[in-house]
């Protein structure tokens, strides 16, 4: 199903200097104003990994899966799909190869289709097979994904957050698509259903070879999941580096931070203070220099002038880094 | 009501439930849905078997059997159990021939205007922007129009007739629908469904109806009763003004119009087409009232 025919390029995904920027208001008596969501991202994911990103609510994480998914225009930059460049492409061939499961199990799902409709959507829309075979292909697909055959006819309010979330699995991969987004998708579930599916998403990450870039806010589910780690603040990635490095050796303030506001399961321990002081700044008016700077505890007034550059740590490009002092 | 007095039967019914038996039950439990259908089914039965059920032609005079009253006067009499008017005509035969009129007028215009209104509503919903302000336009030019005023002089114009008056109305009444289709949209396109039917490719057809139109149906079709209860009431105006459906036709405010030179001696020539416009109204906005309650978020899970 995938290209299995044509060489693959190594890398799933690579994002080369991708920005977003929205335009805010401008009415008659309004200035209108500019949101940069996602400022010159770039990264690269092999085939075969589970590449995390995670950072704070408003990092601009979803606009970044939705520019990925073809939804939203980019500003600037290049996304490369198996070494081809999506912006421009074809809706359809593009979904081939990347597909979306998304937060909420609730709204991801058309309450007025029958699960076998859902799941059989792709299949339909893209015009694989005949109508037996999709049948068919949606009854195996439901199996993999640990839902009963009469799963097939039931409404999405019939079901559970943990099995909708499935059937949400179910739809993305039906076509076999290299790289699935996975936008927190387990946030929206209990605690003991979240862990069923994650491992399920594991399974068959191995069972299709699977890439996945997986965007979270909660640090416990990457740590099992991820390979790699990006860390993103105000639309920029501050960090990126193996798992280990990231959750052993953190170098930039932000993610140390981020580590440390992990809740633990220990009682009595409180919410840790983690010293960021105030919220987030305002993505719209962001901070001269280091966006990080108003909120970092080893800030220095070099900060404030000028912004540090994503740089590798070492030659064998093992991590990066934007701060002026790691 | 009844709901509230059962909580037993509602323990033991099945926990899957398929969604007929649910909607039958709470039709069932919806006094005024089950008041309005049962009223509106009657009549609609009425207006198909009118042929039959007319004790006379509508359309045939007889001077000679002017303005007779109706049954509950001392002087009526079983030949013409709601009187005649005043060319001799059967009243209860006309009154049937009217339901006819006013059901084809109510559900033609309800048609029309919403297929117009939906169209405009669900792309200014869908795609936002310029779309939007063009239908925002369009639709404050229509709301600062004047349905009646428009309508009567559309129809002097052009002629009024039954055909005029459907189209007329049909062009005029989209207001509602429009708004509801708009913001009902709004609200599901960032919906992760239509995200995800996006992000696979779909058509902006396969988009806009079937997973945008099923969504926002409950609302619309609740917009629909309310509109064909209007048309109903403007049909019945128009024609009174002269402006409508013509003569002989049979149509209620037709008969009332006629009849308006007698109403203080012979007052039933207008209190019974006026009944009968009034249950008619009454019972589609029972209808609508029972269909909004059931598209409610909380109907639907009991």
């Amino acid at each position: 199903m995938s290209s299995a025919a044509i060489p693959r390029d190594p890398l799933a995904l690579e994002l080369c200097a991708l920005s977003k920027t929205f335009t805010l208001g401008g009415g008659m008596l309004h200035k209108s104003r500019s949101l940069q969501a996602v400022k010159d991202v770039s990264l690269r994911v092999p085939h075969g990994q589970v590449m995390g990103l995670v950072g704070e609510s408003g990092c601009g994480k979803s606009t970044l899966a939705k520019m990925l998914l073809g939804l939203t225009k980019p500003s600037g930059g290049d996304v490369l799909i198996n070494g081809k460049a999506i912006v421009n492409a074809n809706q359809k061939a593009l979904a081939r190869h990347i597909q979306p499961i998304f937060q909420d199990p609730y709204s991801s799902l058309n309450p007025r289709q029958r699960i076998a409709q859902i799941v059989g959507l792709p299949l339909r829309i893209h015009a694989i097979g005949t109508a037996k075979e999709q049948a068919v292909k949606v009854e195996e697909m439901l199996d993999m994904v640990g839902l009963p055959k009469r799963a097939a006819q039931q409404y999405p309010g019939q079901m559970s957050g943990g099995q909708r979330q499935r059937v949400a699995i179910a739809r993305a991969l039906i076509m076999r698509p290299d790289l699935v987004i996975c936008d927190e998708p387990t946030s929206a579930l209990d605690v003991s259903v979240q862990a069923q599916i994650l491992n399920l998403l594991l399974d068959l990450k191995d069972e299709f070879g699977l890439t996945y870039l997986f965007i979270s806010h909660d640090l416990a589910v990457v740590e099992h999941l991820a390979d790699r780690l990006a860390v993103m603040y105000l639309g920029r990635i501050v960090e990126e580096g193996t798992r280990e490095q990231i959750f052993t050796a953190p170098r930039h303030p932000y993610t140390q931070a981020l580590l440390a506001s992990a809740l633990t399961p220990e009682p009595g321990l409180g919410v840790p203070d983690i010293g960021l002081g105030a919220g987030q700044p305002d993505p719209s008016r962001p901070p001269s220099g280091c966006a990080f700077h108003p909120r970092c505890p080893m800030a220095q007034p070099e900060c404030a002038q000028q912004a540090p550059a994503l740089s590798a740590l070492d030659q064998n490009n093992q991590g990066r880094v934007a701060c002026h002092f790691a | 009501m009844a709901n509230i007095l059962s909580p037993q039967v509602a323990v033991e019914q099945p926990l899957v439930t398929t969604w007929q038996s649910r909607l039958l039950r709470s039709t069932l439990n919806n006094r005024s849905l089950a008041i309005g259908l049962l009223i509106i089914t009657s009549l609609g039965i009425v207006a198909l078997l009118a042929p039959w059920l007319a004790p006379h032609d509508p359309y045939l005079q007889n001077t000679a059997n002017r303005m007779v009253p109706p049954i509950w006067h001392e002087t009526g009499s079983w030949t013409h159990p709601l009187g005649t008017d005043r060319l001799g005509r059967d009243y209860l035969s006309r009154l049937i021939y009217g339901t006819r009129i006013s059901l084809f007028i109510g559900i033609v215009v309800a048609l029309i205007s919403g297929l117009i209104g939906t169209t405009l509503g669900v792309l200014a919903g869908y795609f936002g922007g310029r779309v939007d302000a063009v239908v925002s336009y369009l639709l404050t030019t229509r709301l600062a129009m004047p349905v009646v005023l428009v309508a009567l002089a559309m129809a002097s114009l052009i002629g009024g007739s039954m055909l005029t008056v459907t189209l007329l109305l049909g062009l005029l009444l989209w207001d509602r629908f429009a708004v509801v289709a708009r913001s009902a949209t709004q609200q599901l396109r960032d919906a992760e469904y239509v995200q995800a039917a996006r992000a696979l490719g779909c058509p902006l057809h396969y988009i806009l109806l079937r997973e945008v139109l099923p969504n926002i149906a409950g609302a619309l079709i609740v917009v629909a009763t309310l509109e064909v209860a209007n048309a109903i009431l403007l049909e019945a105006t128009l024609s009174f003004l002269g402006m409508g459906v013509q003569p002989p036709s049979p149509s209620w405010g037709l008969m009332i119009a006629e009849g308006k030179a007698y109403m203080f001696f012979q007052p039933w020539v207008i209190t019974i087409p006026g009944s009968a416009l009034f249950v008619l109204v009454l019972a589609i906005n029972l209808l609508g009232d029972g269909l909004r309650d059931l598209s409610a978020p909380g109907g639907r899970n009991e």
